[in-house]
């Protein structure tokens, strides 16, 4: 859920944080835990898999190899291939996701069809989703502006879905009535 | 939430004439908690703080401050409550247009015969604290929304009151001016141990709240307390 | 306690340019009520300062005939009249060096000089001067009259000097002022209708105060409101509002009295009802400042709180405002009840002699008019409340109504005052007119009759009268009253003259100098004419020295078309009964003009008072419509213009403050496409309906005050339906004039683009 980033677009990220200036594979890591990673840090498999494939692309290249051992003893640095990848991709808007089949929709239709108080489904899951915005709330209220932006946009989707439980709660009826006919 | 409540209202009826605005609401806010008051339009929300606050009495049911039954109260002793122990932020239409801001801040302090310049010393301090110090000798028509909000939580707070009732303090505002409100009204009033009672459809509004009680149709439904 | 008022009043002068425009508002219509006010509190004592000096100048002596002596003065008044204007004028003549000097003057001026007014030195100096010159017999005007001798700066005076004149003619006096209170100037019919006059005028300045308080009344009902969110009570409310209404009241106060030092100033300027005022005459009476001062802020702050009382300002209440009262009628109807009870008893007439009687005529006058002031608000709600949905700005009009009609009951209030007791004056003013008219002069014979005392010759002053242009012809005789010795009271007149004036009273048939002919009128029934016979005994003048008339005395028929009309006389010629021996030789000339010479009577009277300054001319006029009557009848339009006049003012303050508390919802039903017609007709309907309501109830009320002073001055009742068109037109007028003045306000602030200023 925290995890603002998807792992499709791992690559490119590491790709604009190299923008920036060649780094090694470990500094690339704790950087993306510190601005992305929230409360789960990256597994240096992931890191490393993800910096193969761009180097197999040729989106990164190799910028030396520290004497040593271990694979953290190597410099990336991307390439003029891989600036016009990260260019590309901050430039394509990301597929809105409606959640036409969710879950939540499931149960309430459910519960219409077999008699049991949707009402109270629906205000325990609004009381649910009310306790996790206070949580980022607060947490926004402690956190610095990054934190505050990621807070911010977990909280309007969850008012998303909140006003959405509203919504529905007034139509209850009328879904109830549709539902059965 | 241990202890006694500080404000209990228990089976709230109310109509205006045929139309029934509560309908056996009962609440009760313990000091420095901050309840929103939540539901559909209509649903009593208002009426309900009216009556919390003794600014409307219940047609039945009891409203008890600290041990003190308030619908039985005199207008100038429930007068008397709101000047001293109370707080408020409506939506708008609260200031003195009249006035400056930092003597509308003063204003409850006067009423309270603090001499003018330490009501205004005092004022000044709060709207310091709610970052509009530089409107202090400004008049409402000359400051923004947000700004006059937080004149007006400034006003709330300026008594230290017990509890400060909100309703919907950021329904004209932009979110980010509407958390700005929120954010220096919760801080505040934690500070000053004040309990908030806020009537809100806004949820993110609401995530400034410890508790949420939902009305529907003139009846409350403590969601924290049912499950 | 003090902290809230002081609250108040900081809530009058501070609250930037709106705020100040309110008070600024509430100040200066105070301020004009209370200079009128002022103005009125003054008017006993300018009446009693001008009788003061009236009483200082005065040459009287009461007691023995004081003998001639070095500190005497011979005084005797030169009765005339300039055009309409009485002129006080004296002949004097010092007896000593110690002599006497009457106010205002330095030293009594010698034979061929003169003291002046400044007003008839004015006069003297303009081009009408010659008119009035030889009435000083040719005297050099040495000094002017100091404003301590003089009624007011408008005031025709002088004092002529004189050698000649004798102590038969003239008073000696030792001292000028006159001991005693001179009598009341007005008889009780007219007190009684100068009290109304001020309580008809006076009432609707008190309405106007009362609304004037109210001016932004809304606004701050609102900001009570918001005051009472944050904890004030009611009391607390109401003492800030008592504050800040009191700070208004006060400043109005100030702004009275500078308005009224103001128009103190222009007084000396203004001839009012023949009476010019100094400036320091307008001097208000100083118990009637302190109860102006007290009065004016208790009517305002006990305005403001019955006003604070017909909304719930309750901490919600700047959204949600409370139900107005329902107008209970029984104590509105109570009052022009017990008004009407208070003046039916003086009905039927003799009510009015007695001093008391004024002050309850004045009391149920006041209690009638304030009735039609309670009974307004009740009826405008009444029909307000029965109104349905029209047109648009009908519909506005109506719905504004309906939610407070208190505001508009306020101003109508005064409107309706001023048309009622406007009608009811007029209405005895007409009644009264009327019966004075019938007391006039048959001016088809003569026009002005000249009457001269002391040893004039006659014929010497005929031939002068002749002569003076624009006389068109002039018969005289000297005149002698005579009565029966042993007859009646009856006396009737000896009238001596030549043959050629005889023959204007009389068919003479033939007549030589040393006839005599006995007059006896158709129409008299005269006991002394009937037994007087030739050869008969008659007493003359005031002593009744014994006079037979002639045995050849005839009897002749009066002319029809004589000088006077027909009446019992004896006529002699001089060879009968010579002049020369009567003790009092008073003549009478009666004079004709040439039509269409308004100067003709001026000429006539300097060339009488050239010839004999003790002389009198007295004007005759076809309808002697009492003066007083007719300036007062004046003032009083003036009065009402005045007021009604304030009173569209002030309800012209209160369209545009609702125009401006609603230009928001005025720019949206623009915007929304309303034709800015409708909303000019609801801004009509909205005065008009109140004032139609107010119209009907003051033509209702004024008609029944009107029917009741009629009964007790003892008039036969006539409906004067001029007056109530003119009393109601005037009313009318005066809201059309706020209608039409408050459009261009209403254009403006319905421009779409008034949505965005807010
Ligand atoms: N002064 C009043 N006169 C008449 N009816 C009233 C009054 N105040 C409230 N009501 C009615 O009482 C009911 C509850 O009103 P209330 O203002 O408490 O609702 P609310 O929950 O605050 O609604 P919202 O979210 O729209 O502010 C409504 O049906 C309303 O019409
Ligand atoms: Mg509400």
């Amino acid at each position: 859920m925290m995890c603002i980033v998807l792992s499709m677009s791992l690559g490119q990220t590491f790709l604009g944080l190299l923008e920036s200036g060649p780094r090694h594979g470990y500094d690339l890591k704790r950087t993306y835990d510190d601005r992305f990673g929230n409360a789960r840090p990256l597994h240096y498999g992931q890191v490393y898999a993800t910096l193969s494939r761009l180097l197999k692309d040729g989106l990164v290249e190799l910028d030396g190899v520290e004497p040593g051992e271990g694979p953290e003893r190597k410099r990336y640095a991307i390439t003029s291939a891989g600036v016009t990848d990260v260019g590309r991709w901050l430039g394509t808007p990301e597929k809105p996701e409606p959640y036409l089949q969710n879950t939540l929709y499931t149960k309430i239709v459910l519960a219409v069809l077999t008699g049991r108080p949707a009402a109270d489904l629906l205000d325990v899951q609004r009381a649910e989703h009310l306790r996790l915005m206070r949580e980022l709330t607060r947490r926004k209220a402690e956190g610095d502006l990054a934190e505050q932006l990621i807070c911010d946009h977990a909280l309007f989707h969850l008012e998303a879905d909140l006003r959405w439980l509203e919504l529905t709660s007034a139509r209850l009826d009328d879904l109830a009535a549709r539902v059965r006919s | 939430m241990t202890g006694s409540p500080l404000l209990v209202a228990a089976d709230l009826h109310k109509s205006y004439g045929p139309t029934p605005a509560l309908e056996g609401a009962s609440l009760a806010v313990w000091a420095g908690e901050v309840v929103a008051i939540m539901g559909p339009s209509g649903s009593g929300k208002s009426t309900l703080l009216h009556c919390l606050a003794g600014i409307v009495v219940p047609d039945s049911g009891q409203v008890r401050y600290d041990g003190r039954e308030l619908s039985g109260m005199p207008d100038a002793a429930r007068s008397a409550l709101r000047r001293t122990r109370f707080g408020f932020v409506f939506q708008f239409g609260q200031l003195v247009p009249e006035l400056t801001c930092v003597e509308n801040v003063a204003l409850p302090l006067r009423l309270e015969r603090v001499p003018r310049r330490e009501a205004e010393r005092r004022a000044a301090q709060w709207l310091d604290r709610l970052e509009v110090g530089d409107v202090a000798g400004k008049r409402p028509g000359e400051v923004s929304g947000g700004q006059g909000q937080r004149v007006a939580v400034a006003r709330a707070l300026v008594t230290t009151p017990q509890v400060v009732f909100a309703d919907e303090p950021t329904g004209a505002l932009d979110s980010l001016n509407g958390e700005r409100v929120m954010r220096l009204l919760t801080a505040a009033a934690r500070e000053t141990g004040a309990a908030v009672v806020l009537v809100t459809h806004e949820p993110r509004v609401a995530g400034y709240s410890d508790r949420e009680v939902v009305v529907r149709d003139g009846r409350t439904r403590d969601l924290e307390r049912t499950w | 306690m003090v902290s809230e008022v002081l609250l108040g009043a900081r809530f009058a002068v501070a609250g930037g340019r709106d705020g100040w425009t309110r008070t600024l508002f509430t100040a200066v219509g105070v301020g004009v009520g209370v200079a009128l006010l002022l103005l009125a509190a003054s008017v006993p004592g300018a009446l009693q300062s001008r009788e003061q000096r009236g009483q200082a100048r005065a040459g009287f002596h009461a007691g023995d005939v004081l003998p001639a002596g070095p500190g005497t003065v011979l005084i005797a008044s030169v009765v005339t009249t300039f055009r309409d204007q009485e002129v006080y004028g004296n002949l004097v003549r010092a007896e000593g060096p110690d002599a006497p000097v009457p106010p205002g003057l330095v030293a009594l001026p010698r034979a061929g000089e003169a003291v002046v007014s400044p007003a008839l030195r004015d006069l003297l100096d303009s081009p009408e001067g010659p008119l009035f010159a030889p009435r000083l017999g040719g005297a050099r005007v040495t000094g002017v009259i100091g404003d301590e001798g003089l009624l007011g700066p408008g005031e025709l005076a002088f004092y002529l000097g004189s050698d000649t004149l004798g102590s038969g003619r003239a008073v000696r006096l030792d001292r000028f002022g006159e001991p005693q209170p001179a009598h009341e100037p007005f008889g009780p019919m007219l007190t009684l209708l100068i009290v109304i006059i001020f309580v008809v005028l006076l009432l609707p300045i008190t309405v106007f105060i009362g609304a004037a308080v109210r001016f932004g009344g809304e606004r701050r009902d609102r900001r009570l409101a918001a005051l009472r969110l944050i904890g004030a009570d009611r009391r607390m409310t109401r003492r800030i509002a008592t504050g800040e209404t009191a700070v208004a009241a006060l400043l109005g106060l100030a702004a009275g009295g500078l308005l009224f030092l103001a128009g103190r100033a222009l007084v000396p300027l203004v001839t009012l009802w023949d009476i010019s005022l100094y400036a320091g005459d307008v001097r208000p009476w100083p118990p009637l400042v302190v109860a102006i001062a007290l009065a004016v802020p208790a009517l305002a702050v006990v305005v403001n709180l019955a006003a604070l009382r017909g909304v719930a300002v309750e901490p919600l209440g700047v959204t949600r405002r409370g139900v107005p009262p329902r107008r209970r009628i029984w104590w509105r109807l109570l009052l022009p009840a017990t008004g009407l009870a208070l003046l039916a008893p003086m009905a039927g007439g003799g009510g009015v002699a007695a001093a008391p009687a004024e002050y309850q005529a004045a009391a149920g006058t006041v209690l009638v008019l304030v009735g039609a002031v309670a009974l307004l608000p009740w009826l405008i709600d009444l029909l307000v409340r029965r109104l349905g949905a029209g047109p648009v700005g009908w519909q506005l009009a109506v719905r504004r109504l309906q939610l407070d009609s208190a505001t508009s009951a306020r101003l109508v209030g005064g409107i309706a005052v001023a048309v009622a007791g406007t009608i009811g004056l007029q209405m005895l003013f007409a009644a009264v007119e009327n019966r004075s008219r019938t007391a006039g002069d048959d001016v088809t014979r003569a026009q002005a009759i000249v009457r001269t005392f002391g040893r004039t010759d006659l014929p010497e002053s005929l031939a002068r009268l002749r002569g003076t242009p624009g006389v068109a012809g002039a018969v005289g005789t000297y005149e002698i009253a005579a009565a029966l010795p042993r007859g009646g009271p009856d006396r009737l007149q000896l009238l001596v003259g030549d043959c050629a004036e005889l023959a204007a009273f009389a068919d003479l048939g033939r007549c030589a100098d040393g006839d005599t002919f006995l007059v006896r009128s158709a129409e008299s029934g005269s006991v002394t004419a009937s037994q007087l016979r030739p050869g008969g005994r008659v007493a003359l003048g005031d002593d009744g020295r014994p006079w037979t008339v002639p045995t050849g005395a005839r009897r002749v028929p009066a002319r029809a078309q004589g000088p006077v009309a027909p009446r019992d006389a004896i006529l002699a010629t001089p060879g009968a009964l010579d002049p020369g021996t009567l003790p009092e030789r008073e003549t009478a000339t009666f004079v004709r003009f040439v039509p269409g010479d308004p100067d003709a009577l001026e000429r006539v009277r300097s060339t009488v008072l050239a010839a004999d300054p003790l002389a009198q001319v007295a004007a005759l006029t076809p309808v002697r419509e009492s003066n007083r009557f007719a300036s007062i009848r004046r003032g009083l339009y003036l009065g009402i213009v005045v007021t009604l006049l304030l009173i569209a003012s002030s309800m012209l303050v209160g369209v545009l403050e609702q125009l401006r508390e609603r230009r928001r919802l005025l720019a949206m039903l623009v915007a929304l496409g309303t034709p800015r017609r409708s909303l000019g007709l609801s801004v009509l309907w909205q005065t008009v309906l109140p004032v139609l309501v107010g119209l009907v109830l003051a033509v209702g009320f004024g008609l029944g005050l009107g029917v009741v002073l009629l009964r007790i001055a003892v008039v036969r009742v006539t409906i004067s339906w001029a007056a109530v068109g003119w009393s109601a037109g005037l009313g009318a007028a005066a809201v059309l004039l706020t209608t039409a003045l408050s459009l261009p306000a209403l254009w403006r602030l319905t421009r779409p683009d008034g949505l965005r200023t807010e």
